[in-house]
């Protein structure tokens, strides 16, 4: 804005930017979308209408079948049966794997304790295509390949995101009430589970949902240890479903991709707020 | 930057009734004074120790188990020949030796590294400005939030099956809107040239998060700083060099090292999109990687190439830093914790 503008000028120049702003934003949040908005149309588009060129924006008529056919054509019962056995297991495993340590970080004093807590940060740099080999090895030695156990327990063995963010949490509680409580003769667990896990509900919600869609959406775990069909996940499902079909029905893919999507979207809108929080606490937004 | 202070919580507490004295710097431990620290520890100092190495048990072990132990035993499975079935032999240096002769590794090292860097450049610019629009105190922020977060979390199988649609050269959204415009678009996945942008878009879309992480970093800006800005006569642009980009900077170069790393596991993803193709326009070095381990079972190969990419991971997280020393400005006494 020039110096020497008028306060009326002033004020449409500013009306002017925000204006702009917001068409660039809503351009931004459109691009954003769209993908799943053509998820959702190509869904519910017929069998013909999906190989029709140019295609459709919209579709036809609402194809709802399309859904329940795909469903059926392979068994996604039991996916998502093993797929939510091995996410409760894992989310459970990594509560009680993360709180822990992330306490001891926060609340208790002991030699080696910031070398630890570098060492921790500096694992979160470590690429997975490095580890996943040798750790494959150690199943496959254990006789634990094509079982669950592979894709659960590394999660009961604390995730370094997850201990760095509740420790953040636990950092704003102030001591003076734990203090005082340990005083009153409180031992460390009952501080940590009376006292403090109250106070930061929002980081347990973002830890919870992360860990959940982090388990459901995993590919690369199932894809190595899993081999019989009846032990598949909904992700090794849906890769089975593109890669048994001759030629592939785009509309049922969307449809089953659709239905793989929908517990991370409510979870997710559930959990949003506490998201927020955490990424201002850890600067970190967790994938 | 938070991660810069592991410890800061600790370093203000007093010792006072119920709270375990414990000598002040406990850092010092090695020095002759540390020494004679060790030896003062308190029964409950010594019981406050003995419980934070039980509680970090979990991952102690985990780091063995999961961690460093595995990087160790990679390096070590490197040097040797192995396939799950034989036993290991010693292989010495082949395997690195057989990497320099392996066109195919140098093809996925260069697609590593045009992914990479082509994802954190592209998103890095389009997320912070989108960033600098949302902290303009729009309406509707939640809202805006929700939609730029939306990919990150449902990132996985479905979206990358969602993008093959979307990309499709002939019943593909984006070359159907481009269609609208008399513009031709081009084989996408299909095309050797393009099915790497394609991955870049598809990338840039998924870290929507990097805008709410910026917008968190904006929001911490003190105003006082745009305030004196402006009365010193500094116009949008100049605020924005001098003042934004300064105090952000942490937060765009922490962005940009877990960027690059994150950017780096998703060849499960160009696994199921392209398998590598067309030719081997999508083969990333975490592909080749997992082909070669579990699909060929070649363990010795699949992590000499695992401990490359370590080291180039290092090397490009080294630059960033030293590259960030230069740049980026870290306000002293700011502790977020």
């Amino acid at each position: 804005m020039a110096v020497h503008s008028g306060i009326v000028s002033g004020r449409s120049a500013r009306r002017a930017q925000r204006l702009l702003a917001y068409i660039l934003l809503i351009g931004g949040a459109c691009a954003f979308i769209l993908p799943f908005f053509w998820m959702l149309s190509e869904s519910l588009k017929g069998n013909k209408e999906i190989l029709q060129y140019p295609p459709d924006f919209f579709p036809d008529g609402f194809h709802w079948d399309n859904f329940s056919q795909a469903w059926d054509s392979l068994p996604f019962n039991t996916f998502l049966l093993n797929s939510v056995v091995i996410a409760v297991l894992s989310v459970a495993g990594t509560l009680v794997s993360c709180i822990l340590p992330a306490y001891a970080f926060s609340r208790l004093r002991a030699r080696g304790r910031n070398v630890m807590f570098g060492l921790m940060l500096a694992t979160m740099m470590i690429p997975a295509e490095v580890t996943i080999v040798p750790v494959f090895v150690a199943f496959n030695q254990m006789k634990l390949i094509n079982t669950f156990w592979p894709l659960i327990l590394p999660s009961w063995f604390g995730t370094a995101f997850f201990i760095f963010l509740i420790r953040q949490f636990l950092a704003t509680v102030p001591r003076e009430l734990d203090e005082a409580a340990r005083i009153d003769g409180c031992g460390h667990v009952r501080v940590l589970f009376q006292i403090l896990l109250p106070q930061i509900k929002p980081a347990i919600a973002t830890v919870t949902v992360f860990a959940f869609i982090g388990s459901w959406n995993n590919l690369l775990g199932p894809l190595i240890y899993l081999r019989d069909q009846s032990k598949y996940t909904m992700p090794l499902g849906l890769q089975l479903f593109v890669s048994s079909q001759y030629v592939t029905k785009y509309n049922q893919m969307m449809a089953i991709a659709l239905l793989m999507l929908i517990p991370v979207v409510v979870l997710f809108l559930i959990a949003q707020r506490s998201f927020v929080r955490g990424i201002t606490l850890t600067g970190m937004g967790g994938r | 930057m938070t991660i810069k202070q592991p410890a800061g919580a600790g370093s203000t507490a007093v010792p006072e009734a119920g709270v375990p004295s414990w000598p002040k710097e406990d850092t010092a431990a090695g020095t002759p004074s540390g020494r004679r620290a060790r030896r003062q520890l308190s029964p409950s100092a010594r019981r406050e120790q003995r419980w934070f190495y039980l509680l970090t048990s979990p991952w102690m072990i985990g780091f063995v188990l999961f961690g460093g132990g595995p990087v160790i035993a990679s390096g070590v499975m490197s040097f040797t020949n192995w396939s799950i079935l034989s036993s290991p032999h010693w292989a010495g240096l082949a395997n690195y030796r057989e990497m320099l002769h392996d066109s195919t590794f140098w093809t996925a090292l260069w697609n590593t590294l045009y992914f990479g860097f082509g994802s954190v450049i592209v998103s890095l610019v389009l997320t912070f400005c989108m960033a600098l629009l949302l902290n303009q105190r729009v309406r509707g922020l939640w809202f805006f939030r929700l939609v730029f977060y939306l990919p990150t979390v449902t990132s996985g199988i479905a979206t990358a099956l969602l993008w093959e649609v979307v990309l499709d050269p002939n019943y593909g959204l984006i070359n159907r809107i481009l269609a609208v415009f008399g513009i031709q678009g081009p084989g996408w996945l299909a095309s050797t040239t393009w099915a790497m942008p394609a991955l870049i878009i598809m990338s840039v879309w998924g870290a929507g998060n990097t805008i709410v992480i910026y917008l968190a970093g904006l929001q911490g800006v003190p105003p006082a700083l745009y305030e004196a800005a402006s009365i010193d006569g500094a116009g949008w642009w100049r605020r924005l060099c001098h003042v934004t980009l300064p105090m952000m900077s942490p937060v765009i170069f922490f962005n940009c090292v877990t960027g690059f790393i994150v950017t780096l596991q998703s060849y499960v993803l160009i696994l199921v999109m392209t398998q590598g193709g067309p030719g081997n326009a999508t083969m990333v070095l975490g592909l080749y990687i997992y082909r070669e381990a579990f699909e060929y079972y070649n363990l010795g190969y699949a992590s000499a190439m695992a401990w490359v990419m370590l080291v180039v991971i290092l090397i490009i997280t080294l630059v960033q830093f030293l590259v960030g020393r230069r740049f980026v400005h870290f306000e002293s006494g700011r502790g977020e914790a």
